[in-house]
């Protein structure tokens, strides 16, 4: 008969993968950092699970004021929904994880990790379509600043330059967590999935 | 009278001489030798930091400036005592009242000597102080803000200039009368000067910022009180007075006051006196003063105080006694152990040390001359520790490194003179160009020299910069002091006349900068938050404008309503909230100054219009690409046509 438990050494990697989410109730996901010879210290953006906010204590409010010039969207943390209900979407996916780690269920894990995949990759998703949405969007009549086939859409990952500013945007703390919760748990779904290949192999 | 003429004669040849001896070495040298690495030595690449903060008096400018050292660059001039047209100082409604004395508002004196805070005798980078030497105060300047941020003004006193040399812990700062006068103020001949005329010490409470508050004066007798240091270490407790015209004259003090062989430096046992006051000793008498906070809603409040504690030497006893000291000291000088008090006799040959510890054993021991007005007199040799024999000609001020060096400026001979605590030998010459008065060196009247160079600060510069006219800049020159001999390094020019500076490490000041206020904590009843409270609102003939500045627009900028003779009150309030971006706020026809708004300050400017008319303003300091767009008008009728109020910006 076939084993549907993980192994015990599964159950704990899944455990503390779960548990290692919670952090990012906490700190930042992901940082998006500019720098001008205006601002040799930098400046710039971190996104929490639940709300955008500066890394200095007043770089939104500047930022939002350095972007009027193009006509860019203030960004106001309230109006954007994906703030509102992202913490209950984490709130799923750490108690997936831990029902998985509990009963040790091995379709437990194949779908939290599932999920996983699917929730990051939807959240660069979505993560894209704002900075396009932002970039795009310029209003003509209040930007002060027009620069023909100019857009200022920030990069998804990695570094570019927008005008005066270099924009780089890349996994914050939060973020590296995730990423590294999502490869152990790729990791006990790809070993306990071989160990049930074999086991199938040993029975049959 | 005809030995007074002669010494005159002798003091005129030589400057005369040094004159010529300068003129000589300055044209056979050329240039400063080593020229090439010494530029390197004071050369801070672009985008690179100053080693050290040098605060300079700005002198009869009533303002401190700001240098980096060593590149003697000019980085900031912090007005005091002035009012300050660029940022509005002394005009703004939030600052005329910290101006605000007995007198009324003063809106100018002559800072002579900044002094730093100190913990345990170090600087220690929190506040700044300085004297107003004219109509007698003290202000103390925040080293976060580089803001004055309290003045006090001294009663019973003509002329603050030995001030406001600090204690050890920064517990006081003092101040004394240059010039002696009736105590209390009466109307009496000039000519009875000896009957009438006294003199007052001043201990000022400084360690609690915003509570600046005269402790106590000491009534001493009618001396000129020049000059002061506190004691450190094994002083510490004391504070020395120079004291000339101890001949007590009253007219053509030049000569009048040049006759006694010795006058006097003045030991005066602070911690004795707080004891007496403590105990009840002396009275109150009357003496207006004005203290003046900057509150921490940045408005400036003043207070009228009416009297003092005065304390008389014969109230006291053990609290003051007088050191003879040949010819007229200006300068007095305690080494960093505290041991070693050096006086400057300005018309004197020699530079006299006296030693604490042979002061207090000539205390206990009652080695006295005689007793002046119930101040014991001490035995002049039984106080000496030494004298630095044909140091120059006028001596005037001393510094201290960490290595048991003293360097004593010569206005006559304009030099640098090295020396050596304890041998009393010479070491070492620096020419300086010319007339130095001060001197400093970062941390050099504390226990803690920083060393590395001392600054000259020259009373002439001469043929040192280009021409600029009949009214030449005055100067600073930095020489390096690493090494065995003194090197002369730069000069480097500064505002009014520097008459004594400090300094200190940086990093002892850059640690606490404050880059902006808080909108949230801005706490100014006329603040303007956001850009929809901006409004007009009028109150009889006053009109008060709640105006707030971002990049790149004033709300409102359209402004009708307002008659001719209103008085307009623009409440600026800067919404910035980024380092380095204030908004500047200037309309035609303000008889005041304009406005430069710090981020998240609110400044007002009062304003009477003079003239029907439509007028522009426009901020004056570069903000933004569009800085040049930020402008509006405001629209002027008669008096008595009763417009409409209407307001506002864009749509």
């Amino acid at each position: 008969m076939t084993n549907l438990k993980a192994s015990p050494a599964s159950r704990r990697i899944v455990l503390a993968a779960a548990l290692a989410l919670v952090a990012l109730y906490f700190v930042p996901l992901w940082k998006i950092s500019l720098e001008a010879p205006q601002y040799p210290e930098g400046i710039g953006l971190l996104i929490q699970i639940d709300n955008i906010e500066g890394v200095g204590p007043h770089d939104l409010k500047n930022i939002n004021g350095l972007n009027h010039y193009i006509g860019m969207k203030e960004i106001v943390p309230e109006a954007i929904p994906e703030l509102s209900y992202m913490p209950w979407i984490l709130a799923v996916l750490i108690g997936w994880g831990l029902l998985a780690a509990a009963t040790g269920k091995r379709w437990l894990l194949y779908s939290w990790f599932g999920v996983l995949v699917v929730t990051a990759v939807a959240g660069l998703v979505d993560f894209y379509l704002w900075g396009y949405d932002y970039g795009h969007n310029l209003d003509a009549e209040m930007a002060i600043i027009k620069i023909p086939g100019m857009t200022y859409q920030p990069p998804l990952i990695g570094t570019k330059n927008l005008l005066n500013f270099t924009a780089t945007s890349l996994p914050a703390l939060g973020g590296w967590i995730g990423i590294l919760a999502g490869l152990l748990v790729g990791w006990r779904t790809w070993k306990e999935a071989r160990g049930a290949r074999r086991a199938r192999a040993t029975a049959g | 009278m005809t030995n007074s003429r002669i010494r005159l004669a002798m003091l005129v040849a030589a400057v005369a001489f040094a004159g010529a001896f300068t003129y000589a070495c300055q044209t056979s040298s050329g240039p400063a030798a080593g020229a090439g690495d010494a530029a390197s030595e004071v050369y801070v690449a672009p985008g690179e930091h100053d080693e050290f903060y040098a605060f300079m008096s700005g002198g009869f400018s009533g303002n401190v400036t700001v240098h980096g050292l060593p590149s003697g660059r000019l980085i900031k001039t912090i007005a005091v005592f002035s009012q300050y047209p660029e940022n509005g100082w002394g005009y703004s409604e939030e600052t005329k009242d910290m101006l605000r004395t007995s007198f009324g508002l003063i809106p100018w004196d002559d800072s002579h000597h900044p002094q730093l805070s100190q913990t345990d005798g170090i600087p220690d980078g929190r506040w700044l102080f300085i004297n107003g030497n004219n109509t007698p105060r003290v202000a103390r300047v925040d080293l976060s803000k580089f803001e004055t941020e309290e003045i006090i003004e001294i009663p019973n006193s003509g002329g603050n200039h030995a001030s406001p040399f600090i204690t050890p812990n920064s517990e006081y700062v003092i101040a004394s009368t240059r010039f002696s006068v009736p105590i209390p103020q009466a109307d009496v001949p000039i000519a009875t000067f000896k009957e009438n005329f006294s003199g007052t010490l001043t201990f000022i409470r400084a360690d609690q910022p915003g509570e600046m508050d005269i402790a106590f004066q000491i009534h001493v007798p009618g001396f000129d009180y020049d000059i002061a240091h506190s004691g450190r270490q094994v002083s510490d407790g004391w504070a020395f007075f120079t004291t000339y015209n101890t001949e007590q004259e009253h007219t053509l003090l030049e000569v009048n006051a040049s006759q006694a062989d010795k006058d006097f430096v003045a030991a005066v046992n602070w911690r004795r006196a707080e004891t007496c006051v403590a105990e009840g000793a002396g009275s109150v008498v009357p003496g207006q003063y004005v203290h003046n906070v900057m509150g921490e809603d940045r408005i400036g409040r003043s207070e009228l105080k009416n009297s003092v504690r005065m304390i008389e030497p014969a109230d006291c006893s053990d609290m003051i006694y007088f050191l003879p000291t040949p010819k007229s000291p200006h300068g007095v000088d305690v080494d960093p152990t505290g041991e070693y008090i050096v006086a400057g006799g300005k018309l004197a040959t020699t530079i006299p040390v006296h030693s604490f510890s042979k002061m207090i054993d000539a205390i206990a021991n009652e080695q006295f001359e005689t007793v002046i007005d119930g101040i014991p007199v001490l035995e002049y040799e039984a106080v000496l520790a030494g004298e630095v024999q044909e140091p120059g000609l006028g001596p005037l001020h001393t510094e201290f490194d960490a290595d048991g060096n003293a360097y004593t400026s010569m206005f006559i001979s304009s030099e640098v003179v090295k020396w050596r605590l304890g041998t009393w030998e010479v070491l070492d010459r620096q020419e300086a160009y010319y007339s130095t008065g001060h001197l400093m060196i970062p941390g050099g009247d504390s226990s803690q020299p920083f060393g590395k160079y001392v600054v000259a600060l020259n009373k002439i510069t001469k043929d040192r910069y280009l021409p600029t006219g009949p009214e030449l800049a005055h100067s600073a020159q930095l020489i390096d002091i690493s090494g065995d001999n003194m090197r002369l390094l730069l000069d480097f020019p500064t505002m009014g006349e520097p008459h004594y500076a400090q300094g200190l490490p940086a990093e002892l000041v850059t640690a606490n900068q404050v880059q902006m206020f808080d909108l949230t904590e801005n706490t100014n009843p006329y603040a303007t938050l956001t850009e929809a409270d901006a409004r007009i609102e009028r109150d009889g003939s006053t009109v008060h404008v709640y105006m707030t500045t971002i990049r790149s627009h004033f709300a409102p900028d359209n402004i009708e309503g307002i008659m001719v003779g209103d008085t307009v009150l623009f409440h600026v309030t800067n919404l910035e909230q980024d380092w380095d971006v204030p908004h500047g706020f200037a309309v035609i026809g303000a008889r005041n100054s304009e406005l430069l708004v710090m981020p998240g300050e609110t400044r007002t400017l009062r304003w009477v219009p003079q003239r029907v008319g439509v007028f522009p303003f426009y901020c004056t300091d570069f903000c933004s690409a569009l800085h040049q767009e930020m402008q509006g008008y405001i629209r002027v009728s008669e008096r008595g046509s009763n417009p409409t109020i209407a307001y506002g910006t864009g749509g």
